[in-house]
């Protein structure tokens, strides 16, 4: 692997006008939840018998944690197929990995009841009911949300090391070593979580059983949402990239990115293919071209797939930033999209329910929105996450 | 109130103290009219015949009963019985009621026969045996089904007043031993209105000869040629307790906390449900609340020929025909709306940030002109 | 020896890939049984007047409030709700025909619920009842999402919230008594014992009436089995009545085919995190050894 050593803080004002918009939002937002605790989830959400998950689990947990895929798409190639190229990419999926999981984390605090008594589900071990999809994704995710944070670490032990705050320092020089030492057993940790929770959301809603529609109603849905969660990493890390090397005014990272694209081709392909086999072999294909809603949702997933696939075919194009990014727009998008429909749309309890969010729910979801990207910029500018001043020149 | 009946008709007139004046006469007429439900202008008209001395002919025969249904007769005061005999229709035949007595009263029924052949009402009240004959029931030598085959020919209209008459009541509960039917069963072919009850309200019978009487048309009848104004609806679409009945309070005991509250009879055996009959709107006697599940006992179906004197009095019955209130839920219910400022807003919102991305790209794309390739 | 790379790299993807497919699953659960001493109810719809006396009853004797939100005189719940555990239904069909529904839960043998449930709150409990318990529940709602028949409801509009549904009043059946609505039932429309006689009484109501009944008893075999069983009249069909057109084997029995084929046992986890770890530590060490071998050979 290569050095550690070549990553910066970005340094700079926080408080941009773009901050200030964010910290508006992120306000009404928290308002919006405290709302939430104070009259319960009826008078606040969308939520209803029919609809038990709206956007806080559709979008915040389900998309969210996909859009957070970032460091584990990067670490399975820096890390399992030894790309060492991509490493200066590592830190800041990483980063954008473990915000965008702990606002999941928090998001779920949010949508359950009893939140109050969430600390039960990882503590009370002897109460699992190991049978429960569910169970697994909330295990998994807290674990792995400790795996990414103790994974970023190094970002926060590297800037501490050179405080004033002689405690801080001493006791940072201490740790690193050992983090070192135990960091390849947490990275295989942090490549095992999400491979086994990533599926298991989508073996989820296959407890819906006949509310599922057939399309989506399928065993191998877990795959297929693994696979998409990848493609997503790889588009967030794109985006991520491209965005930081326009604000932070950088040299742009795009032959790492090009390079990386071309891996997410490769994926957004195998789910493509996957997705379509699956429905002509259990026969149901037919259902997709019926003049349903569903049918259309159905070719929109498969568009917004294909469309940035067949955009990255083309290696020129490739070299230039701005259409990797939009390819990856339509990366996300498209997964996005797929999960959104498997929770929300394919999901169908009866023609007599319907669920649209309600204004506040959709600010709380802003609002954790705002509070990720907030967090990724005060991080990114005080603690050395991007790579160093120059990007690593990609080897041929 | 005398009993009139005893009387010499003669001596009825003094006994009333003469001829009433026009006034109270169309009053009468007015009132009865209303008391049927026949329009306004029915009294008028009901007034005028009578004044033009026309009062149609009612031939009333007796047979297998109880008088009951005479007796339900006295009980009413819109018009009182001696008025309607005496000054709205000519009864020139009742044995309760009538002045003569053995073959004079006879004789005086074939001349009123006679006399207004095709134009009378024959009304019938009791079943007619016709076992062995028809000779469980005999007046003046002759049986019941003679008499009634005969009158029947002649009638401009027949009614069969009560149980009895209309399908063979008390008398032909099981085992019927004398083979007693009601007059529709005798009288094959013939249009019978039937006013089944045991007693009817008066006024199921007095709305149909009265219509008779005025317009000489009959009030529009059902399958069972019952008239729809008085039976078209069963007691449980138009009971009392029927706000007892869908919220599932019953009486379980006579005499306990429910019963004494007057809650819903069903589960004591109430024929409600399958009762045809206006008992629970026009109450008895012209007391209000004189009728059977009024003063809490179940109805006992005495109009419906499949229940009274065959189906135990105790005994549930199937809800016929349940036209249930609206507020039973449907198999799936609308639940809730969406709202669609929110869907719009959460539709801008998404468009927003994809119109974003796209801007984005487009702007990234642009600002790409350094070499990317060969800096080292 | 070094293993290659592209066949490391190749088990790796196979493994993962295996691993979280429920493609190829080793065999399918066993089909559950109903406990032996399963009770149920049994509602017969030919039987039921609608008169709603087993709503009152239920509100009673599970100390509900009356759903009186639609109309503030009347308590006229439109659905199973958090403050129904059953309600009357009424089906209007096109010509004319009219059915009552009484709509509860079906405590299934093999229930979606209880498969969905992560701490275990709903669970099937004595004489297979599936019951709730507080003392477990988060307020995930995937119990919700899983039950077919859309029984458990959740108290959205209360700062600590329950999940509401029929337990078959199992605290009366701890008195010895029977629940609330079949102890009321004037017509005895719903009747309460054990799962095999009312399976039996049901099959001989439909030969003692043909033409009377649709020949079938809901909750044989739907979904695996249910507790509480339905009859429907002749001229409707159970899918009228709100009630899905379910194939034998239990939603859940599938759901959990997947969630086993990965995970029993952990095995495939704990394989799959050993292999990783052997991956990542050769990758680093090759590493090392090329940094090695680069910094001996620049001067």
């Amino acid at each position: 692997m290569s050095a550690h050593g070549s990553h910066v803080a970005v340094g700079g004002t926080f408080l941009t006008r773009p901050v200030k918009v964010l910290l508006g939002v992120l306000a009404i937002g928290a308002v919006m939840t405290v709302w939430r605790f104070a009259v319960g989830l009826g008078p606040t959400t969308g939520l209803s018998h029919g609809y038990p998950f709206g956007i806080w689990i559709a979008f915040d947990v389900v998309t969210g944690t996909a859009l957070a895929c970032g460091g584990y798409g990067v670490a399975i190639l820096v890390y399992v197929l030894n790309k060492g190229k991509y490493h200066p990419l590592v830190r800041p999926a990483i980063l954008t990995s473990a915000l965008g999981y702990t606002l999941a984390g928090v998001a779920v605090a949010v949508d359950v009841g009893r939140p109050w008594w969430i600390w039960r589900v990882p503590l009370y071990f002897w109460r699992w009911n190991l049978s429960s999809a569910l169970l697994e994704v909330a295990l998994c995710i807290m674990a792995y949300i400790l795996v990414l944070w103790v994974e970023l670490s190094p970002a926060f032990l590297e800037k501490w090391e050179e405080s004033d705050n002689q405690k801080l320092a001493s006791f940072s020089k201490k740790v690193r070593p050992i983090l070192d030492k135990a960091l390849l057993w947490v990275i295989a940790l942090g490549l095992l979580l999400p491979t086994m929770h990533q599926s298991s959301l989508g073996t989820v809603m296959l407890l819906g059983g006949y509310k599922l529609h057939v399309l989506w109603n399928t065993p191998v849905l877990p795959l297929l949402f693994l696979i998409s969660c990848i493609s997503m990493g790889y588009g967030v890390v794109v985006m991520e990239s491209a965005l930081s090397s326009k604000f932070f005014r950088r040299k742009p990272e795009t032959d790492m990115l090009a390079s990386l694209s071309g891996v997410a081709m490769v994926v957004l392909a195998l789910w493509l293919v996957i997705r379509l086999v699956d429905v002509a072999v259990r026969g149901v294909i037919g259902l997709a071209f019926e003049p349903t809603s569903l049918a259309f949702w159905f070719w929109l997933e498969i568009a917004l797939a294909a469309l940035p696939m067949v955009m990255l075919m083309a290696k020129g194009k490739r070299r230039n930033l701005g259409y990797l990014f939009q390819a990856s727009l339509w990366i996300l998008l498209g997964g996005a999209l797929f999960r959104f429909v498997t929770y929300l749309i394919a999901f169908n309890p009866g023609d007599q329910w319907s669920y649209v969010p309600t204004v506040p729910e959709l600010f709380v979801t802003l609002g954790f929105i705002s509070a990720e990207i907030l967090l990724y910029l005060w991080i990114v500018k005080r603690f050395p996450i991007l790579a160093g001043k120059e990007p690593a020149p990609v080897k041929a | 109130m005398l009993d009139l009946g005893l009387l010499p008709l003669a001596m009825k007139d003094e006994a009333l103290g003469g001829r009433l004046d026009r006034r109270s006469f169309l009053k009468i007429c007015t009132m009865a009219a209303a008391a049927v439900g026949l329009p306004a202008s029915a009294g008028r008209l009901m007034a005028e015949q009578a004044a033009k001395g026309v009062k149609p002919s009612v031939i009333w025969l007796s047979f297998q009963e109880c008088t009951g249904c005479t007796e339900t007769l006295l009980r009413t005061s819109h018009p009182q019985l001696d008025e309607l005999i005496l000054d709205l229709i000519s009864l020139d035949y009742h044995e309760a009621l009538m002045a003569p007595s053995g073959h004079l009263a006879e004789e005086a029924r074939m001349a009123a026969m006679e006399a207004h052949d095709g134009q009378f009402v024959l009304v019938v009240e009791g079943a007619i045996p016709t076992k062995d004959g028809g000779i469980y029931c005999k007046v003046g030598g002759r049986t019941a089904l003679d008499i009634i085959t005969e009158a029947a020919d002649r009638a401009a209209a027949i009614v069969a007043i009560g149980s009895c008459a209309s399908w063979g009541g008390i008398p032909s509960s099981p085992p019927n031993p004398t083979g007693a039917m009601g007059a529709p069963g005798v009288l094959e072919g013939k249009t019978v209105v039937t006013i089944p009850g045991c007693p009817p309200n008066p006024y199921n019978f007095l709305g149909t000869v009265l219509q008779f009487a005025t317009f000489g048309t009959l009030p529009e009848l059902d399958d069972q040629a019952r008239p729809k104004f008085a039976y078209g609806r069963t007691i449980h679409e138009h009971c009392p307790r029927r706000a007892h009945f869908d919220a599932g309070r019953f009486v379980q005991k006579y005499g306990d906390d429910g019963h004494r509250q007057g809650w819903c009879l069903y589960k004591m055996g109430c024929k409600g449900p399958q009762t045809h009959a206006p008992c629970s709107t026009n109450h008895f006697n012209e007391v209000v609340g004189a009728w059977p599940i009024g003063i809490g006992h179940p109805c006992f179906g005495c109009t419906e020929e499949k229940l009274a004197f065959k189906v135990g009095m105790h005994e549930t019955v199937q809800i016929d025909r349940p036209t249930p209130p609206d507020t039973y839920a449907p198999i799936a219910a609308e639940q809730g709306e969406a709202n669609p400022w929110a869907a719009g807003v959460a539709g801008a919102v998404v468009g927003g940030l994809v119109g974003a991305g796209l801007m984005a790209s487009k702007k990234l794309g642009s600002d790409e002109s350094e070499p990317s390739d060969g800096e080292e | 020896m070094t293993l290659d790379r592209r066949s490391v790299l190749k088990g790796a993807l196979a493994a993962g890939a295996a691993s979280v497919t429920g493609v190829a699953p080793a065999h399918a659960s066993e089909p559950a049984r109903a406990p032996e001493d399963a009770v149920g109810l049994l509602y017969d719809s030919t039987k039921c007047i609608g008169c709603k006396t087993c709503v009152v009853a239920c509100h009673e004797a599970n100390d509900l409030p009356p759903d009186n939100r639609l109309d503030p005189l009347h308590d006229a719940p439109l659905d199973l709700n958090e403050r129904s555990k059953t309600v009357i239904k009424l089906y209007k069909g096109e010509a004319g025909e009219r059915a009552f529904f009484k709509a509860h839960c079906l405590h299934c043998i093999d229930p979606g619920c209880v498969n969905a449930c992560m701490l275990g709150a709903l669970q099937k409990r004595e004489h297979g009842i599936v019951t709730w318990d507080s003392s477990r529940c988060i307020g995930c709602r995937y119990c919700q999402i899983a039950c077919p028949y859309d029984v458990p409801k959740f108290e959205y509009d209360h700062a600590n919230p329950r999940i509401i549904k029929c337990e078959m009043c199992n605290h009366r059946l701890a008195e010895g008594l029977e629940p609330a609505c079949t102890t009321v039932c004037p017509t005895g429309a719903v009747i309460f014992g054990q799962r095999e006689d009312l399976l039996a009484e049901a099959k001989q109501r439909i030969a003692d009436h043909p033409g009377r009944y649709e020949d079938h008893v809901y909750g044989e075999t739907e979904g695996g089995g249910t507790q509480s069983l339905y009859l429907a009249p002749s001229n409707v069909e159970f899918t009228d009545f709100g009630l899905p057109d379910l194939g034998d084997e239990p939603t859940a029995a599938r759901a959990r085919t997947v969630q086993h084929t990965v995970y029993k046992g952990f095995v495939a986890p704990v394989a799959l995190y050993g292999l990783l770890g052997f991956v990542l530590w050769r990758n680093r060490r090759e590493a090392a050894v090329d940094q090695a071998a680069g910094e001996e050979e620049t001067p």
